[in-house]
């Protein structure tokens, strides 16, 4: 249990106070293990963002643990006074759209995490190259943002999330936008992800499709959260790299 | 680092380069404004300069010929030159009027003058200066005129000898100096017409043409029909006589008023400029308030179309530092360049206005402080609005 990449116990939110209070998560408590992909699922409103929001270190729960990579960094009060610094270095995102700077191009976009940590220009880039050919785009690596398509410009978000190798990555409903096809395509390239570089990765989703493919789900109702156990339905090799 | 300011810019250097184009005529013209106060106050000394007066001597409890009217006796000359510490002086006459030249209207100011007592020209620019007593003149370059022009004022026709620069009158009227008489004559000499009536109602007034003293009638006529007033009498005194000193002796046995060079310096920039200071101040102040709202403006709608990218910038680690940064980097390129576009449009456009425009180093270098200042201030709202934006608003909507 001590190896698990992220786990959060009794984790609660409450938005506002007295009458008009909202308990978003209720005593929330959740395990993945590293390289291991998990589904959080829920109804609009049930708190999934919320609960991505709180392991993330983005908003303060109101009570509960969070440990990330072995060590606590909640225990009903941050154990870090630089949250930031917290999320460049141990935490990736990846969101419903990209997100990427439009004014830098796809390997800038993914060498500013590492120039942010304190990498040097040269090595910063070089290991954004190394992480857009892993993910079959160097060669659109010096084209700007507007130039790629869709699918590759969630790849090169992906890259940007693993820029500083964080052990957990932070998934928001990443296929949303997407088609069936290249919804299955970035499923398979977080997997592979988990699987190439032992990376805890939490999914939110609501995607019909996407949803057998995980072996652990998680599902969010009125901020209580409960394991279900998974399909484990494998990705066909035909959907790569739509 | 990668900088962030100098890569949003690339990416729409179009748009920014617009903006700051825009921006750039705008503060040209705030430059513009300044131009011309400046270019009022220096044609009002410009003309004090060139008259190389001591002391001006004008008509009594009247501020002088460019304030309000001033008429006196050519003669007082002579008693001036009397007083002591009087080493020289010289009959003026000033008229602002409209002459056509080549079927062009110009509007001048008519400058009479005593060629060797002061009131002409302070150099040329070609030709030379008025020799003959009659029907020559020097004109300002802007006038238009060139040497060997005849222009038709009055009833005679005038030769252009020689082009003087910079002399305008304090409303920006080019200078047209000439003889004192012909500008007297000018001034005063009535159409004949009129004078045919004033010679007809002067010979049956029997006061004026009396049967017992036929010459009485042409000595009116005479008198009536000279003109040997002048506007003021510039003054200059011998080397160890105190201006102020000589001044007061001429108030005190000529019953005259006069100015020192400097009283009428003031009189000029301090009173008759003032106004147009006050307006021009005023229209400054909102050019000013104007161009510190768009740039403002312009930041920040520019930050506010970014706050997505600032937020997931915020997410993944971006210090506050290094947006800000970018910000005010921005802002300070869209000063930068308006700076220099609405400086060089100043340069380009102030020859085509009318009006003289003059822009010292000093007032360059205070616009460039203040687009600055105003550029920093500006892109506060920016900044602040950056600031505010949640990491949060990156997941999730």
């Amino acid at each position: 249990m001590g190896s698990a990449a992220i786990r959060v116990e009794n984790l609660s939110k409450t938005y506002g106070h007295g009458d008009s209070a909202v308990r978003a998560l209720k005593r929330a408590s959740l395990e993945v293990q590293p390289g291991e992909v998990v589904g959080l699922l829920g109804a609009s409103g049930s708190g999934k963002t919320t609960l991505l929001q709180c392991i993330g270190a983005i908003i303060d729960p109101s009570g509960g643990r969070i440990r990330l990579d072995g060590k606590t960094v909640y225990d009903n009060g941050w154990k870090t006074t630089d949250r930031r610094a917290l999320r460049r270095d141990h935490i990736g995102f990846i969101f419903q759209r990209p997100y990427l700077v439009p004014f830098l191009d796809a390997l800038e976009n993914v060498a500013l995490l590492p120039m942010l940590q304190g990498r040097s220009d040269a090595k910063a880039r070089r290991r954004a190259l190394e992480l857009l050919t892993r993910l079959g785009i160097a060669d659109r690596a010096t084209m700007r943002i507007e130039q790629l398509s869709g699918g590759q410009q969630q790849r090169v978000a992906i890259a940007r999330a693993l820029a500083n190798r964080p052990p957990v990555i932070l998934a928001d409903e990443p296929t949303a936008p997407l088609d069936s096809h290249r919804a299955l395509s970035v499923m398979s390239l977080l997997y592979e992800v988990a699987r190439d570089f032992g990376t805890a990765i939490i999914v939110v989703t609501h995607d019909e499709n996407i949803i057998p493919l995980f072996q652990r789900l998680y599902r969010l109702r009125d901020g209580v959260l409960r394991e279900e156990a998974g399909e484990g339905r494998p990705i066909f090799p035909e959907t790569r790299g739509v | 680092m990668i900088n962030l300011a100098y890569r949003d810019i690339a990416d729409g250097f179009g748009r920014y380069l617009a903006t700051a184009l825009g921006l750039g005529l705008l503060i040209g013209v705030t430059l513009t404004m300044a131009g011309v106060f400046r270019g009022m106050v220096d044609d009002g000394k410009a003309l004090l300069r060139a008259s190389r007066a001591d002391i001006w001597v004008v008509q009594q409890d009247t501020l002088g010929p460019f304030a309000e009217p001033s008429s006196l006796p050519d003669e007082m000359r002579r008693g001036l030159l009397a007083l002591p510490g009087v080493a020289r002086a010289g009959n003026v006459a000033y008229l602002t009027m409209e002459v056509s030249d080549q079927g062009r209207s110009v509007r001048i100011l008519l400058a009479g003058y005593e060629p060797g007592a002061g009131g002409g020209p302070e150099y040329l620019v070609a030709g030379r200066p008025i020799l003959r007593p009659h029907y020559e003149l020097v004109a300002d370059e802007r006038t238009g005129f060139a040497l060997g022009d005849r222009i038709h004022i009055k009833r005679h026709d005038y030769t252009v000898v020689g082009l003087t620069r910079g002399l305008r009158s304090p409303a920006g009227d080019p200078v047209v100096f000439l003889p004192l008489k012909d500008a007297q004559q000018i001034q005063f000499l009535k159409d004949n017409d009129a004078i045919f009536r004033e010679k007809r109602r002067l010979a049956g007034n029997p006061l004026f043409n009396p049967p017992s003293n036929p010459a009485l009638l042409a000595a009116i006529e005479a008198n009536q029909f000279a003109n040997h007033r002048v506007n003021a009498v510039l003054v200059r005194v011998l080397p160890g006589y105190d201006a102020h000193a000589v001044a007061a002796e001429i108030e005190r046995w000529l019953r005259l008023t006069a100015y020192t060079d400097e009283q009428m310096t003031t009189i000029l920039i301090g009173q008759l400029i003032a106004m147009a200071s006050r307006q021009i101040g005023l229209f400054l102040a909102i050019l000013t308030l104007v161009s510190t709202a768009i740039i403002a403006l312009t930041i920040y709608s520019m930050t506010q179309t970014k706050l997505k990218e600032i937020a997931v910038l915020k997410l993944i680690g971006t210090p506050n530092r290094l947006i800000a940064g970018m910000i005010l980097q921005e802002a300070l390129g869209l000063g930068f360049i308006g700076f220099i576009v609405g400086k060089l449009a100043v340069t380009y456009w102030a020859p085509l206005f009318p009006k003289h425009i003059v822009m010292l180093p000093c007032d360059t270098l205070s616009a460039a402080g203040v687009t600055l200042v105003i550029c920093v201030l500006a892109s506060l709202a920016g900044i602040r609005g950056a600031l505010r934006v949640p990491p949060a608003s990156a997941i999730g909507g």
